[in-house]
């Protein structure tokens, strides 16, 4: 097996690319120093010098707006340049490789790459062919993995519950598709909370999914006894066109959060939800803006987790 | 020409025989011993063996010549030793009427290299609705008919492909792997593809599908032999199939003799194939069959593909990897690891070969072509871009240190190519 491709000779950070074989201490590295950044965003100027002079490239060959804006925020706050690319409606659709997409970037001195692409592995390849000055951020490729995401998770975690090793976490939803749900998985066992569970029915759950080191359960009933974080994953419109799932109603009986469900979790639970959520899909919106849920402050928390991370990787 | 191989170690699986000697040749044939020899090769501390026989070897012409041209890879079918090869009906256009068939043969044929039997499209653009004009391909050379690693999805028609190939004895291949459950796949479906996020095809594609030709051979009692077997369950069922007594061979291709879904590490596309490289269990399920016999075969597989088709993204990256000149090497490494004798290891790549192709090649006994490898079993090469020949450079071997390195190959009794 080739040596992990996001550590450089050190052992250090050089990409961040998936949250998967990293070592507990970069973990808490990276959740450390996110920590010393919260405190910038609550200033009257929100800005440090950390990345002056650098150039991150935002490279989004899959369309979106939170990650794309919150990588925006965190870099400028860094006092990086910021260069936003829309691929996926640029050259991709004239037939460019992305490898050609990137070393012309990369002929634009580039320092920071933050890529998102609909097929798993892509940054892990611009990863192989960049500088070695060059850092690479997986912003999310496809079903494979979204890092940032799972550390602003984590940092949302360790802020409501201080200790990751008496914890119970359960995540919901559609499981098979959800890079956000593989990244939160590799993390919790990394960082050593001892339960977690994956609920949803079989046509959502991948194949072997045990092996990641989860419980699986079908009932969310039974599956949210007893749970300190129940994080929720957003269902896709689109799963309901093939033989995934018969419809959004009969999802929502079974397995959207409410209440009543809400109600067998722990006391002191709180509720997670990467975003853009499907209010009466997966999460009723009595528990979406209830005083369980902390998915807006995640939203905060995922500034200071991604300027943790750019400041790292270009400090190495 | 009159040629001798002298102090070479013969190794003929056909007869058993691996024994030290002399090897005559003459007029293209394995000769009786005669007095005076044109050219002697002195072949000592070389195995002299039957050429080996690559049930499937994609030469990439008509269509695909930035991939590969007959030239580059006829160059590296006689580096591996490769004296006789079948190459599948997926070009662009497939293998589809006799004048695409006769062409590919005359153009091969003035190369004077390894001998190439093309296989037929069974389907029309292997569009899977409708029959190819059969008779008529096996008369301009199609030893076989297949769809290659196109899907035929509508049972129907492989009902009466079959149906139509048995009327007149033709031999069908084909792949075993159901349409619907392999849609959008591009790794085997297990831990591996989990933790990767890569969409999986589960084995049970391939039990099912197969499940479904072996009932139709029972039908219609067509020749079928199935294509590139990748599970443990496909395995087992082709063993219950032979002692039924159905007309069935299978092959195996050499990556997936050593090969599994670990191998992917981070994304590696040299390991994107067709099928998917499977669990630990399912190769050493293929490896211990083609020990029993069960797998009649193991072929190279041979898909070259430019850079450009594997410089993506996994799923998009296009399946297949380069192999003739890593078929001996390959082969010689699983019998090593299955501890086998040299004649029953080199049998998988020559008369097993021959038998499943239908063939007279693939065997040193006097009056049979005299296809001849002479080849260094203990020397060693690095696989690398520089190493090979096939304008391929796609392998999952690149970097590895393999043993088995080809000497001499003659075909019809000329020799082809010397290192």
């Amino acid at each position: 097996m080739q040596r992990n491709p996001q550590l450089n000779q050190a052992g250090e950070l050089q990409h961040l690319l998936s949250i998967e074989g990293l070592p507990r201490e970069i973990l808490t590295q990276i959740l450390d120093t996110a920590e010393s950044f919260a405190g910038v965003t609550e200033r009257e100027v929100k800005k440090v010098p950390l990345l002056r002079g650098k150039s991150v490239f935002n490279l989004f060959f899959e369309p979106s707006t939170r990650t794309r804006t919150t990588f925006e925020i965190a870099a400028k706050r860094l006092s990086a340049d910021v260069i936003n690319l829309n691929i996926a409606i640029s050259s991709h659709t004239k037939g460019e490789s992305l490898l050609d997409t990137v070393a012309n970037l990369s002929a634009m001195h580039a320092d920071i790459f933050v890529v998102r692409h609909s097929s798993s592995g892509a940054p892990f390849l611009i990863a192989r062919h960049v500088k070695p000055h060059e850092h690479v951020i997986n912003a999310g490729d496809g079903r494979h993995a979204h890092p940032t995401q799972g550390l602003l998770d984590l940092f949302t975690i360790r802020h409501y519950k201080k200790d990751f090793s008496r914890l119970t976490v359960a995540i919901i939803g559609d499981v098979l598709h959800s890079r956000v749900a593989r990244s939160l998985i590799h993390g919790l066992t990394t960082l050593g909370a001892p339960e977690v569970r994956v609920i949803g029915p079989q046509t959502l759950l991948p194949a072997g999914v045990e092996a990641l080191g989860v419980k699986v359960f079908h009932d969310m009933r039974e599956g949210l006894r007893d749970c300190d974080v129940v994080v929720m994953l957003r269902l896709q419109s689109e799963r309901m066109k093939g033989a995934l799932l018969p419809s959004a109603q009969e999802y929502f009986k079974n397995y959207g959060l409410t209440l009543d469900k809400l109600s067998l979790a722990r006391k002191d639970a709180i509720v997670m939800h990467p975003g853009p959520m499907n209010r009466g899909v997966e999460i009723d919106s009595s528990v979406a803006d209830g005083p369980h849920s902390v998915i807006l402050p995640q939203v905060t928390f995922g500034i200071a987790v991604r300027m943790a991370v750019m400041s790292i990787v270009a400090g190495n | 020409m009159k040629l001798l191989i002298k102090n070479a170690r013969i190794i003929d699986p056909a007869s058993g025989r691996d024994a030290k000697g002399d090897l005559y040749i003459a007029e293209g044939k394995i000769s009786e011993e005669f007095a005076k020899a044109e050219r002697t090769l002195d072949a000592k501390g070389l195995v002299a063996a039957p050429g080996f026989i690559d049930i499937a070897a994609r030469l990439r012409e008509p269509g695909y010549e930035y991939k590969a041209t007959l030239e580059s890879e006829m160059a590296a079918a006689l580096a591996g030793g490769v004296t006789s090869l079948a190459c599948p009906p997926d070009t662009d256009p497939p293998l589809d009427e006799p004048g695409l068939v006769d062409m590919l043969r005359r153009r091969a044929k003035a190369l004077t290299k390894a001998r190439v039997y093309p296989i037929g499209a069974l389907t029309l653009k292997l569009e899977g609705e409708r029959l190819t004009e059969m008779a008529q391909l096996a008369e301009t050379g199609c030893v076989a008919f297949s769809q290659g690693n196109a899907p035929l999805a509508d049972t129907q028609v492989l009902w009466r492909a079959l149906q139509y190939a048995a009327t007149f004895g033709f031999p069908v291949w084909l792949r075993a792997e159901d349409v619907g459950l392999a849609k959008g796949g591009v790794a085997h479906d297990g831990e591996v593809a989990t933790r990767l996020g890569l969409p999986g095809i589960p084995p049970f594609a391939e039990t099912i599908a197969l499940a479904t030709i072996l009932e139709l051979v029972r039908a219609t009692r067509a020749r079928v032999h199935i294509c590139r077997l990748s599970t443990a369950g496909a395995v087992e069922m082709m063993r219950a199939a032979k002692r039924e007594g159905l007309p069935v061979t299978c092959d195996v291709g050499i990556h997936h003799l050593h090969l599994c879904d670990n191998d992917l590490g981070y994304f590696d596309s040299n390991c994107r194939l067709a099928p998917p490289l499977r669990s630990q269990r399912d190769r050493d399920a293929l490896a211990r069959g083609l020990e029993d016999g069960t797998v009649d075969c193991a072929c190279s597989d041979h898909t070259p593909v430019d850079e450009d088709g594997k410089h993506l993204p996994f799923a998009e990256a296009e399946p297949g990897a380069t192999g003739l000149e890593l078929l001996l090497p390959l082969t010689l490494k699983w019998g090593e690891a299955r501890k086998l004798p040299l004649t029953k290891t080199l049998a998988r790549i020559t008369s097993d070969a021959a038998r499943v192709l239908g063939v007279g090649s693939g065997r040193l006994a006097t009056g049979a072509p005299a296809d001849v490898v002479l080849f260094d079993p203990a020397a060693t090469t690095r696989i690398s871009a520089e190493s090979l020949k096939s304008q391929g450079k796609n392998t999952p071997f690149l970097g590895y240190e393999l043993a088995g390195r080809v000497r001499t190959t003659i075909v019809a009794g000329n020799v082809v190519y010397e290192k």
